[in-house]
């Protein structure tokens, strides 16, 4: 929890910690009340004929699941449920008939949510109001997750009881973006909700609409070698300062921050982030050289062991890591490996291949990268080198003053429904330089460009624009 | 928590104890005594058995991991269960991944690997499994995917249903580690795309096929005509007063690529439409900068039916496509790799998918995409061309 002195509010580590037993809201009674035949002989009150095909086969049935909600509401029963008991039989309902249908039945938006806040909750209403009444409403709460989705369970447990008490029951775990999602909420219970999120979990609504969307991070140095700055801790610090513009639209359309700890990208945040922030490093990959040696003799196995569901021969450094390199930065003569560091490109192959002889190097930062966006509208853009390295460490005031930059000109300048990299494309990546005051660099671009039309500032030009035609004639008459 | 209607809520006092701007709970009470313990000293990791991974620490401690699967869409049934799961096994604590997989944390091989064997046991009573492991190294991993008829306004197909139809049809790759690289795929119900679908190895992508149909009766009363004539990204809209005096837009259906963007702006310009809408298949993407830089993911089937509940036509291309690649790539090589590498005539000529006039861009940039050089290679493609115009 972000109230100063609650953070550890959760921590089994901490003796006072708050329990799940302290703020259920369902009995034992009522959280085990059915059997394996219940559900087995459950009948939903509308032909769900094609849903039901799709128990069959090895995945996860998401419609087993759905079922299995809906058993449970009966029995818990609508006196102990502020929102239909019968919300998921009626889904189940309503998605059969797009299944025939082949069309959806949920309704343009509608403008929900709680006071003070412009985000965070998504209005539904599906057009089949006579015949599913029990989903008039089924409205998406964006709950903010804690960073690299890590939980324990007690706060699961509550989480589960208020998203079944004042939701459906049926949650996304978790939003594209990030967010613990509460699905199928009523009007009138999105501020009750509300409150019981922020008074008794701790946490805060999420992102939608025009503002900043919730932040979201790889595990980075919770449990990965690679990653090369605190990606939980950046996420987390920047979430909070933000929060602001977090909850109270004021852009001219949606902004993501996603915080990739190393190239490898496990965050998607080079395709998906209006600012990316992904670890580097700038000094020399770390070798131990006697674990290459083990690589080389085939005693550790390439890739972590990820390739061992098929025989693909001895493992050659020089073949598959040397000749491979995108640089060829890369020596090996039998013994050592050798690398031109000054050449690396940080691509991440080798120490991808071998983890256990080759680190990141210890010098380690971000880069900063703008512009990640999805087709809509000009087509899908990824996000743009732009800041090659920057320390990222606690309070990033570096980081904060180029966001508020980033922020305070795009605010400005963006039309509506323009995400930033839309805006750099349509006043010039040169523009966005100035905007942040940084000199351009190669690094921008995969090549410089190969029209002239370049546009040069007036005082670059000798004696400037303003032309005189006298002057002109006054050399060559007409 | 609250009871009641209202539970803390007062109406009649809405500030009253309003908290907020509290942000997301601190990561840090969410984590396990051997990350808290390990955080920032990972020195490498391993990868045991597909679904089983080691983290081993410079501390020398280690932390093994169960990875398991789930639907995106979840119940708290369900997720109480993974809380029982957790309890029993890794003291409370678990976590999910950016791709919606499961993670159950131990501190013992011996821990994870009783774990994996619960995991793998437990079954709906509709026969599928709750919480298969795999989704580790060389194989496919959960396939991320957006909302669909469960509950968006613009989908041109499901999310969850097809989905759960691809990935019944790819499970063996999530349980193995065989292929040459990782297989990453994503669905988007519509071009809005919720998920990063763009960059995938695989993408699904529902699309719509017709103009909107337009409310003339409503739309003056309820859009702003201005911002919905300026959504247009192909200049198709045009305010108009209709024959009998209402004000409203006419579009262009020339023009229209059927993208949606006026819907959203506006409700009397509905996109959907059973027999139009289906799924378009693309390739070849990624956004990891291993070996090559990201790239994204390129069309190569232009639409195909929503033929619910499984969605064979769609299953039938991606299996297909999973097992040439399987068989043809070099080590390393990610589906986009391979098909730059072999050319994409080849890739066509290998999937025996038509190449039709869809595929070639006329949108933004599309000279990009041209290819200006002499190098290419012979496929019935160019020589269909040669014939077309008498060469041969």
């Amino acid at each position: 929890m972000s109230i100063p002195g609650q953070e550890k509010q959760w921590d089994k580590e901490e003796k006072e910690h708050r329990k799940y037993n302290d703020v259920r809201i369902f009995d034992d009674n009522q959280l085990n009340n059915y059997t394996e035949d219940e559900l087995k002989n459950y009948k939903c009150k509308h032909d769900i004929s094609q849903l039901e095909q799709l128990e069959s086969g090895p995945w996860p049935s998401f419609v087993s699941d759905l079922k299995r909600e809906a058993v449970h509401r009966h029995k818990v029963g609508q006196d102990n449920l502020m929102i239909p008991a019968d919300i998921v039989d009626d889904l189940l309902g309503i998605v059969e008939l797009s299944y025939k249908e082949r069309e959806t039945h949920w309704k343009h938006g509608g403008i929900v949510g709680v006071l003070g806040y412009g985000g965070g909750i998504v209005g539904r209403y599906n057009d089949q109001q006579a015949k599913f009444p029990n989903i008039a409403h089924f409205h998406t709460i964006r709950v903010a997750q804690p960073g690299a989705k890590f939980y324990t369970t007690d706060y699961l447990r509550a989480f589960s009881d208020i998203a079944e008490y004042r939701g459906s029951g049926l949650t996304n775990l978790h939003g594209s973006t990030g967010d613990m999602v509460i699905l199928g909420s009523f009007s009138e219970q999105l501020e009750p909700l509300f409150f019981d999120l922020t008074h008794d979990l701790g946490v805060d609504l999420g992102g939608s609409g025009g503002n900043l969307r919730t932040p979201s991070d790889c595990i980075g140095k919770a449990r990965c070698e690679f990653a090369c700055y605190d990606t939980m801790a950046l996420c987390y610090d920047l979430t909070m300062t933000y929060q602001d513009e977090l909850h109270r639209p004021a852009f001219p359309y949606k902004f993501k921050f996603k915080f990739d700890g190393c190239p490898n990208c496990c965050i998607a945040s080079i395709a998906r982030a209006d600012m990316s922030y992904i670890g580097t490093w700038k000094d020399d990959i770390r070798i131990n050289q006697d674990a290459v040696q083990e690589y080389a003799a085939g005693k550790i196995p390439p890739d972590g062991g990820g390739f061992a569901g098929r025989d693909w021969g001895k493992f050659d450094i020089q073949a598959e890591v040397i000749n491979l390199c995108p640089t060829q930065c890369m020596k090996w003569d039998g013994k050592k490996i050798s690398i031109n560091n000054a050449e690396c490109n940080r691509c991440m192959h080798c120490i991808d291949v071998m983890p256990e002889a080759l680190r990141v190097g210890k010098d380690q930062g971000l880069s900063i990268l703008f512009g990640a966006k999805a087709p809509i509208l000009e087509g899908a853009q990824m996000s743009c080198m732009t800041i090659p390295f920057m320390y990222a460490n606690a309070p990033y005031t570096s980081i904060k003053g180029v966001v508020t930059k980033v922020f305070d000109w795009w605010t400005e300048e963006g039309k509506n429904r323009e995400r930033v990299g839309e805006t750099i494309q349509r006043v010039s990546l040169k523009k966005f330089c100035e905007v942040l005051g940084i000199p351009p660099m190669p690094q921008m671009v995969t090549a410089p460009r190969a029209n002239p039309y370049v546009f040069f500032k007036e005082e670059e030009v000798p004696g400037g624009f303003a032309r005189d035609i006298d002057d002109y004639r006054s050399r060559h008459p007409r | 928590m609250s009871k009641g209607k209202l539970g803390y809520f007062n109406p009649q006092k809405p500030q009253e104890n309003r908290i907020t701007d509290i942000g997301p709970c601190h990561y840090g009470q969410m984590l396990p005594p051997v990350i808290r313990r390990n955080y920032g000293k990972w020195a490498s990791h391993r990868i045991l058995e597909p679904g089983l991974l080691v983290h081993v620490s410079e501390t020398g401690e280690k932390a093994f991991t169960v990875r398991a699967a789930a639907a995106r869409i979840m119940s708290v049934e369900h997720i109480r269960e993974i809380c029982d799961i957790a309890d029993k096994h890794c003291n409370g604590y678990v976590r999910f991944t950016t791709r919606n997989n499961i993670e159950f944390i131990t501190d013992s091989e011996e821990k994870a690997k009783a774990l994996k064997k619960e995991l793998d046991s437990r079954k709906h009573v509709g026969g599928s499994f709750k919480f298969p492991t795999g989704g580790t190294g060389m194989g496919m991993t959960n396939i991320v995917h957006t909302q669909g008829w469960i509950h968006c306004h613009t989908p041109a197909t499901d999310a969850s249903g097809p989905v759960k139809a691809v990935a019944d049809v790819l499970f063996d790759e999530f349980k193995n580690m065989r292929l040459p690289a990782k297989l990453r795929i994503a669905l988007a119900c519509c071009l809005n795309m919720c998920g990063a679908v763009h960059c995938s190895d695989i993408a699904l992508l529902g699309y719509h096929r017709k103009p909107p149909a337009i409310d003339h009766e409503v739309l003056g009363k309820v859009c702003e005509i201005p911002l919905v004539v300026a959504s247009c990204p192909l200049y198709a809209i045009k305010p108009i007063t209709t024959e009998d005096g209402k004000k409203s837009v006419s579009v262009n259906i020339e023009k229209c690529m059927y993208c949606g963007n006026c819907y959203t702006m506006c409700l009397a310009l509905p996109l959907s439409d059973g027999p139009g809408d289906g799924v378009a298949i693309l390739a070849g993407g990624k956004v990891s900068n291993r070996l090559s830089p990201p790239k994204f993911s390129k069309v190569i089937v232009p639409i195909l039916p929503n033929n619910t509940p499984r969605w064979p036509e769609v299953t039938d291309v991606v299996k297909k496509m999973v097992e040439i690649w399987a068989k043809e790539a070099n080590k390393y090589e990610r589906l986009g790799d391979w098909a730059e590498r072999i050319g994409w005539e080849r890739f066509f000529e290998k999937m025996g998918l038509p190449f039709t006039h869809h595929l070639v861009d006329d949108y933004r940039l599309a000279v990009d995409t041209f290819r200006t050089s002499t190098q290419f290679k012979f496929t019935e493609h160019a020589w269909a061309v040669s014939k077309a115009v008498g060469g041969i």
